[in-house]
């Protein structure tokens, strides 16, 4: 990063020298009354301009290729999933066939500059136009483009197509501001139903307890965990406003639409201990941001992402709390048919004792939820 | 005002002429007037304006992301509350300044302050007429323009802050003013000057039509007019017809704001209460604010290019190569601005096989605007360049177009947008392309029409300092954004520490930072320039820059009417420059080809028979008929 500096101020420096050589130049030309003779219609200083198009070149030029080279560890974050490498190379490969013309339509122009500046007693060439050239040149890039659309087309069919039958699924829902994944639960790893009308404070995804597949469901706020080696399908959505889940290592980008549920699915395929050791940093995390802006807190919602393989990750869920264990009142919620199958989520001393309690304690807890959220306004 | 007309006898022109025309009031004439020359440096000193506060802004968010939590307390006497106890700028008010920024930049600036001042201002001049359609909707027009302003410029300075979800304004945050506080009154302030600023628009639009398509001098087809005329021509059809999208999408906002309509709103939990909001959708709103949203970004570069045009064939004392397929490549672009706008939208939640669509037909833009590039190119080689300040800044545009515009192929590749889209190499990207761009062609044309709106030259040194260091600095600020945005960094964030990953290029940013401010201030160069040579600048001659076209052909600063006397006809295309034969280097449109035996070409010595009948029509002098 210090060469990136070094080398931009030195730009600096060189142009500003250009320019203040250039207006003693100027002053003294005035001064003098000897500046050369030029017709009145040729502006001051035109060579002047001419040589710093060169100038102006030569300097970019080493400009773009020193910070290129000391920016390069910085760049693109290793691609951790099977998809992300695929978009890389196509990246790379794009920028490199970019970077043909970026060059040389740049160097080009500047050097026609500085060649054609204005020469007493030349004549330009009148030259209106060259039907086989323009031809060249608009099919030049239609065949270039047609070639790179072609391959991201590819890739992007596959990246967005239908995910696999087995993938894991877990759903990630955004909130002012903070991220909730949701998983299918302890034993059955569906997800259950949800509906945004009961959500409140402790319900903050408004799981549908009268699903039976949301009784064994679990809900984690800071940590988004997931299996490596396996298609892992995010169902995404928000709550409040639009966000956008951005996990950059994995190439992962899709937003979070309140009342229209998206989806994203990859292969991750470095666990955290990998990536660890492979970087050489010990407490490397991978990271959720959200990328779509949504109020004050927009900077700082980070959700911390964690890949193991599949083992440790079946562990990890099957040690989780379910949402009924964490909240045993909301079993009041469960639809009477299932309440038997409901009890095996709830905390160990479970005992037909709670029943008569949870009615007052879920009217508590929905108290307790409008007067946090009054609160918070 | 005033005393920019000095030294100009206009009353000469109303003598002669037409002295039934009394002598306006001062009201009429600098302020209520409906020549489009007076209403052009309206629109032109109200962009000025508007520019500096729209940089102004992003300086002082750039400080915050150069220096994070840096101690600004200096600015409390402008900012007040906004600013913490500690120095330290306001989370939301980061974010105000981000959309105000955006705002202003794009619609108070590179629309109305670009296309509202050449369109105007040269126009009638191009293509000899005595002045717009209607005048009155020219005024009208520049009006509404600046009550959309004034209420914009209120917002700013509201308890709960002006909008601030981001220039786009995306619903529900836009739409809830619990979400944020933006969301409140400056988020209906800002619906409001944006509707009027539609208005203003629309206006001016069906004026620039209306005027290309009748008001023609004698001789002036459409395949003599000069390419500013085709871009601002096609540039008002654009504007026509996106606008109005604009307006619904807005209109419907209000509504679901004001009036709980579901337009934009569904299944929302917010500050601790579910809405009775379903049904709507926020992708609708997305998909509505970029039918405008993408042509708007050519409405802004388009008029640039334009003026890009007839700068580099004056200058590099040529013509400009491949005229038609300039023509072509205007209206090719234009159309595919309207079927490319959910590029904007790849990872919004849209159907992916929309996103394949829309890739193929975002990246054909690329090949008519090669060709552009291409041709500007193609029209320095073997010329015999004059560095005006303005040809100058011609050449930075073709070379900012091609740098952003490369880039643009990048993103408009769906797959490859997952990882960039909403990071700082789309803000690279589309600030080199249109806003960089775009200002370089403002500038171009200032500096090269100054002479005809005021009768005075702007110092032609300062102008080249203002050049390079404006040029030096655009790239120094942009460059490095795009290794940020390939490293990940989301826009719009207040600061970068929250995340690893956004760990690095701290200094990178500082530098950033550091560019930026060297850019701004040195746009006050520019701004002395401007006044500075508006009273006091050297007088100009009649045409300073040798130019062919027919605004040269008027009195050194035109009066009302713009021509004494009958309105010249046109006899040929506006780029016969250097031409093999001729005495000088340039042949005004105005002179016949049976003037010049020595220099025409063989097809254009059949045009000699067609004089006659061109100097025999006369249907389109405003004066010659009752009125």
């Amino acid at each position: 990063m210090v060469y990136i500096i070094g080398i931009l101020t030195l730009v600096f420096l060189v142009l500003t020298v250009m320019v203040v050589a250039r207006l003693r130049n100027v002053v003294k030309g005035v001064n003098a009354g000897t500046e050369e003779t030029r017709p009145e219609n040729i502006p001051s200083g035109n060579r002047w301009n001419a040589n710093l198009f060169i100038l102006f070149t030569i300097l970019s030029l080493i400009a773009v290729v020193g910070t290129h080279i000391a920016a390069r560890e910085d760049l693109l974050p290793v691609a951790s999933s099977v998809h992300g490498r695929r978009l890389d190379d196509l990246f790379w490969f794009s920028m490199g066939v970019l970077a043909i013309p970026f060059v040389a339509v740049n160097v080009v122009l500047f050097y026609f500059a500085y060649k054609y500046q204005y020469k007493p007693g030349r004549v330009a060439t009148y030259y209106p136009e060259n039907h086989k050239l323009e031809i060249i040149w608009t099919a030049i890039p239609a065949v270039v483009m047609a070639l790179l659309v072609f391959t991201g087309w590819r890739a992007w069919s596959d990246i967005t197509s239908d995910a696999p039958a087995d993938a894991e699924v877990i759903e990630i829902v955004g909130k002012q501001f903070n991220w909730i994944a949701r998983y299918g639960g302890v034993e059955d790893n569906r997800l259950g139903n949800y509906n945004f009308k009961l959500i409140d404070a402790q319900n903050e995804v408004g799981i549908d307890l009268s699903d039976e597949s949301s009784l064994d469901d679990f809900t984690n706020n800071t940590e988004l965990h997931i299996p490596a080696g396996k298609p892992v399908l995010l169902k995404i959505r928000a709550r409040d406003v639009l966000h956008s889940v951005f996990i950059p290592h994995m190439r992962v980008k899709m937003d979070a639409v309140p009342g229209m549920p998206t989806k994203f699915w990859f292969v991750a395929d470095k666990t955290t201990n990998e990536i660890r050791a492979e970087l050489g940093k010990p407490d490397f995390d991978y990271e959720l941001a959200c990328t779509e802006i949504c109020g004050r807190g927009h900077f700082a919602m980070r959700m911390r992402v964690i890949v193991e393989d599949e083992a440790s990750y079946r562990r990890w869920v099957s040690e989780q709390k379910t949402f009924l264990q964490t909240y045993p009142e909301y079993l009041a919620k469960v639809p009477d048919n299932l309440k038997s199958k409901a009890m095996k989520y709830l905390p160990e001393p479970t005992a037909p004792a709670t029943a008569p309690a949870d009615s007052a304690t879920a009217e508590n807890a929905g108290s307790a939820g409008a007067g946090a959220s009054a609160s918070v306004r | 005002m005033s005393s920019l007309e000095t030294g100009i006898d206009i009353t000469k022109v109303h003598d002669d002429d037409h002295a039934h025309h009394e002598e306006l009031s001062f009201w009429r004439k600098y302020v209520f007037s409906e020549d489009h020359k007076v209403i052009a440096k309206q629109y032109l000193i109200t962009g000025i304006f508007w520019s500096i506060i729209g940089l102004a802004m992003s300086v002082i968010f750039r400080l915050q992301l150069g220096f994070p939590g840096i101690d600004i307390s200096w600015l409390r006497p402008i900012l007040g509350q906004w600013i913490d106890e500690s120095g330290k700028l306001d989370p939301n008010f980061y974010l105000a300044l981000v959309t105000m920024h955006g705002t202003i930049m794009v619609f108070f600036v590179l629309t109305a302050g670009l296309s509202g001042t050449f369109s105007n201002f040269l126009i009638p001049l191009q293509i000899g007429a005595r002045d717009m359609a209607s005048g009155f909707l020219n005024m009208l027009s520049y009006w509404f323009f600046f009550l959309a302003g004034v209420i914009m410029f209120i917002s700013l300075f509201i308890q709960t802050g002006p909008a601030s979800g981001g220039w786009v304004v995306y619903p529900p945050l836009s739409a809830l003013p619990q979400a944020m506080p933006g969301s409140g009154l400056g988020m209906s302030l800002w619906l409001v000057s944006m509707a009027l600023f539609i208005v203003s628009q629309l206006l001016g639009g069906i004026n620039y039509i209306t005027t290309v398509i009748n008001l023609r001098t004698r001789g002036m087809s459409f395949n003599r007019l000069p390419l500013t005329i085709w871009a601002f021509f096609i540039t008002a059809i654009l504007g026509l017809i996106s606008f109005p999208v604009l307006f619904s999408a807005a209109l419907l906002l209000i509504f679901d704001r004001q009036f709980g309509t579901s337009f934009y709103l569904s299944e929302i939990y917010i500050n601790g209460e579910a809405l009775p909001n379903v049904g709507g959708s926020p992708i609708l709103y997305q998909h509505l604010f970029w039918f405008l949203g993408h042509p708007e970004v050519y409405i802004v570069l388009l008029p640039a290019l334009g003026i890009t045009s007839e700068i580099i064939a004056t200058n590099s004392r040529k013509p400009i190569f491949g005229y038609r397929a300039m023509i072509a490549s205007i209206i090719g672009i234009a159309f595919l601005a309207f079927i490319v706008w959910a590029h904007h939208m790849f990872v919004s939640g849209m159907n992916p096989f929309l996103g394949s669509v829309f890739m193929f037909l975002t990246l054909i833009i690329a090949v008519p605007s090669a060709v552009k590039a291409f041709n500007y190119t193609t029209t320095l080689w073997r010329g015999n360049i004059r560095f005006t300040p303005a040809m100058l800044f011609s050449i930075g545009l073709v070379s900012l177009f091609v740098t952003g515009g490369l880039t643009g192929i990048i993103l408009g590749n769906s797959a490859l947008d997952i990882q960039l889209h909403d990071t700082y190499f789309v803000v690279a990207h589309f600030h080199i392309v249109m806003g960089a761009a775009s200002a370089f062609g403002l500038f171009a044309g200032v500096y090269h029409w100054f002479p005809k709106m005021f009768g005075r030259m702007m110092n032609t040194t300062l102008g080249q300092i203002h050049f390079w260091a404006t040029f030096v600095g655009v790239y120094l600020v942009f460059f490095p954004l795009h290794y940020t945005g390939i490293a990940g960094f989301p826009r719009r964030y207040y600061t970068f520490t929250s995340y690893e990953f956004t760990k690095s290029f701290t200094d990178l940013n500082a530098f950033v930072t550091i560019a930026a401010i060297f850019t701004f201030l040195a746009q006050w160069i520019f701004v002395w320039n401007f006044f500075y040579s508006m009273f006091k600048g050297k007088l100009a001659s009649k045409n300073p820059w040798q130019s062919n076209t027919l605004e040269w052909t008027t009195p050194v600063v035109p009066g009302h009417g713009n021509w004494p006397g009958e309105i010249p006809a046109v006899y040929r295309w506006p780029y016969d420059y250097s031409k093999p034969g001729a005495k000088e280097d340039f042949i005004p449109q105005t002179v016949p080809h049976s003037q010049t035996p020595e220099s025409n070409l063989p097809h254009e010595n059949e045009e000699i028979a067609i004089e006659k009948d061109i100097e025999a029509q006369n249907f389109n002098d405003q004066f010659k008929n009752a009125h």
